[in-house]
């Protein structure tokens, strides 16, 4: 029974939200990402939720932290230099295995840089972003249907692995109205024995992240690492539109991969058989997929709206032989269809192997 | 007898309840050293001054460690 | 004639031996607030939130559930959890240096806030955990591992007087400045915490006690001199009382 509508992506998102069972939001403004706590300030008093505008992003992911451990479904939203401010309270949720969701409408740094989108938290997003040894499972959506399923998608796999979930967004995917189909999952929330809500009936329990006796800390890295080596097993998602020889392989993520997809569609209206692939989790990131589809390929192009933070993964992850190229727009500037048609032309002329420079276009 | 027992193997000698006892009944054991590597505080009741029941000496340990013991009727 | 027991450990505190200096406040901040957890029957249904600082461990001594906090953080966490649970008593557990410096946003807008939370607070007037440094509550004067010379009013600032700050907000309930110095100040203290949670579980809103401690190990001096200066300097700068109390009792 799904239901039509057409949602503007931020309110795709707290729909999704409100589908997957959250019904605690904490959050505090930032441009662009107001859409999502204004929403929910209307929407969760309907469902008998909770809103409340924090005093400060360092409260809002702290109060996400406490409720998590009270064993709810909740999450807060920001951007940029908000996401900054919750690091710390990422790493404690990471440390203490707390679920939670954190969105990241993305704008562009450093510093209080600029609200137009941007691809420029990547690093942040995937490599853990606070101190110590973790990661978040980071979903990056590129359309509106995706702001709404990645979102409930999210708090499963935060459930599901007792870590906390980033949906890594831009202004572009937040502000943008298109079609999308309501279609949740049947809701089943999962039990969470180690929930704290009194002890009752059982014995005292404890959320922590300190760990000070001989070696605990240690084997506690050790357990945490094997959930994210499980991670990289099981819930690699990503995107592929490939072609038989392929001469190029495009790969980009979120709002980015949109223009992309375009310009691969461009190439091939050309008769040049280029290849798309787009990470849709980018921790994990589809390394292994990467590794199989470059082996077939000799170039790729990396289209993102960063210096190339991605690129570094791709780099990683590739076919030995295969180079990949970088077209990169740091500063809030959305690649064009056509600019990247030029560079995937430029490519194909440049004979075997590349350069791996940066492109700017 | 009132009385009141110190677990004294957990005691870190802060002199707390020497200091506060009304009648003088809790003394540091210069003579003992406790596993904690404290001498510990020793309860020694005084028939001329007998011991209250008071508590102050329990209410006062940060430690937590004195038990007290009350007659059930009267007062001493 | 028969012996009855009368005054022993509450049975929410563990059977276990503190890991707090000699002469350390912080051991019998514990044991009174698991008195006043035992005397309202709540222990099944209460949740504690130490802060960052020597109290960090009362996860080993309070047979409750327990969650950690980050540094100062702890009454952002206990709102996330209050909101969840409106129906179990949440406390936090903080230092001066959690709960005045770092953490001074999150206190003073979970107090205005209402939060119907109670939030223990220790005033040792330094920072124990991390070796005796200047924290917000040190005196003028007083020599810490960062101030030297001791603390200079002109550059360092005076002490913060927390009770005072949080009583005149419309959220705060209840709000109580003890010492725990002599057995007749925490009989003192003794109330202050019951009343405290009483207000908790009367949905009465935020609900704040002060206890004045001595930190021996990092004031540098002996148990015995620690009474003395509660008693002479922190008793000035910090007036005991209760500076609020919406109810009334
Ligand atoms: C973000 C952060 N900064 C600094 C610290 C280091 N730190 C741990 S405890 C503490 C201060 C403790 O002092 P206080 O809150 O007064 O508690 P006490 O130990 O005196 O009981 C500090 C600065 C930390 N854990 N986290
Ligand atoms: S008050 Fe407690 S810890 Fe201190 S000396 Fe007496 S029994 Fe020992
Ligand atoms: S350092 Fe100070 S606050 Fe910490 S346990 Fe020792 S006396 Fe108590």
């Amino acid at each position: 029974m799904s239901e039509r509508k057409i949602l503007r992506g931020c309110v795709a998102l707290a729909e999704g939200a409100i589908a997957a069972g959250c019904r605690f939001y904490f959050g505090y403004p930032i441009t662009p990402q107001n859409d999502i706590p204004e929403y929910l300030s209307a929407r969760l008093p309907q469902v008998e939720g909770v809103f409340i505008q924090a005093e400060s992003e360092i409260a809002s992911i702290n109060m996400l932290l406490g409720a998590a451990a009270a064993g709810a479904r909740a999450m807060t939203s920001s951007s940029g230099p908000g996401i900054s401010l919750m690091q710390e309270g990422l790493s404690y949720m990471a440390g203490s295995e707390l679920p939670g969701l954190v969105v990241n409408i993305t704008r562009i740094g450093p510093g209080l840089g600029g609200i137009a989108a941007s691809q420029g938290d990547y690093r942040q997003a995937t490599r853990g972003g606070g101190h110590g040894d973790y990661h978040l499972i980071v979903l990056a959506p590129n359309s509106v249907q995706e702001m709404y399923d990645l979102t409930i998608k999210a708090f499963y796999l935060a459930d599901k692995y007792r870590n906390p979930a980033m949906i890594l967004s831009d202004a572009i995917l937040g502000q943008m109205k298109e079609p999308l189909s309501l279609d949740p999952p049947p809701l089943v929330l999962p039990e969470k024995p180690w929930a704290l809500t009194g002890a009752r009936g059982r014995k005292a329990q404890l959320i922590k992240s300190l760990y000070l006796a001989d070696g605990e800390m240690e084997q506690h890295n050790w357990h945490l690492h094997e959930k994210y080596r499980r991670l990289e097993r099981e819930e690699v998602l990503v995107e592929t539109d490939l072609e038989e020889k392929m001469e190029v392989l495009l790969v980009a993520f979120g709002s980015c991969s949109r223009m992309v997809h375009s310009a691969v569609e461009l190439a091939r209206s050309r008769g040049i058989r280029v290849g798309f692939l787009r990470p849709v989790t980018v921790y994990p990131f589809p390394r292994q997929a990467l590794r199989e589809v470059s082996r077939e390929v000799g170039k790729v192009l990396v289209v993102e709206m960063n210096t190339g933070q991605m690129w570094d993964d791709v780099r990683l992850s590739l076919y030995p032989g295969c180079r990949a190229g970088l077209l990169a727009r740091p500063g809030g500037g959305i690649p064009a269809p056509g600019q990247i048609l030029a560079e995937i032309e430029n490519l194909v002329k440049a004979g075997d192997g590349i350069d791996e420079s940066v492109y700017q276009a | 007898m009132n009385r009141i027992e110190i677990r004294d193997e957990s005691c870190k000698g802060c002199q707390y309840c020497v200091i506060f006892c009304p009648r003088e009944l809790v003394q540091i054991d210069k003579g003992r050293i406790n596993a904690l590597g404290y001498n510990p505080a020793r309860f020694v009741d005084n028939p001329d001054r007998p011991c209250r029941g008071c508590a102050l000496c329990a209410e006062i340990c940060p430690d937590a460690l004195i038990e007290v013991y009350r007659k059930e009727k009267g007062r001493s | 004639m028969a012996l009855t027991k009368v005054f022993t450990r509450p049975d929410s505190l563990r059977d276990l031996d503190f890991h707090f200096c000699p002469g350390c406040h912080h051991g019998t901040a514990h044991r009174l607030i698991c008195e006043a957890i035992d005397y309202h029957g709540i222990k099944k249904k209460t949740i504690g939130i130490p802060g960052v600082g020597c109290g960090v461990f009362l996860y080993n001594y309070f047979d409750l559930d327990v969650c950690e906090a980050p540094h100062g953080r702890a009454p952002a966490v206990a709102t996330g959890f209050k909101r969840v649970l409106p129906q179990n008593i949440i406390f936090t557990y903080q230092g001066d240096g959690d709960l005045g410096s770092i953490g001074m946003s999150e206190i003073i807008h979970t107090a205005n806030r209402g939060e119907n939370i109670t939030v223990f607070f220790i005033n040792n007037s330094v920072y124990g955990m991390t070796g005796g440094q200047m924290a917000p509550t040190t005196l003028p004067g007083q020599k810490t591992t960062t101030t030297p010379y001791g603390r200079d009013f002109r550059t360092e600032g005076y002490p913060i007087r927390m009770t005072e700050m949080l009583a005149p907000l419309e959220g705060v309930a209840f709000a109580a400045r003890v010492s725990l110095h002599t057995p007749s100040q925490v009989k003192k203290a003794r109330k202050a915490v019951l009343r405290a949670l009483d207000i908790q579980l009367k949905n009465g809103g935020f609900s704040f006690v002060e206890f004045l401690c001595a930190c021996p190990t990092n004031w540098g001096l002996s148990p015995r001199q620690c009474i003395e200066k509660i008693d002479k300097e922190m008793l000035q700068a910090f007036p005991l009382g209760t500076y609020k109390d919406r109810q009334g009792s």
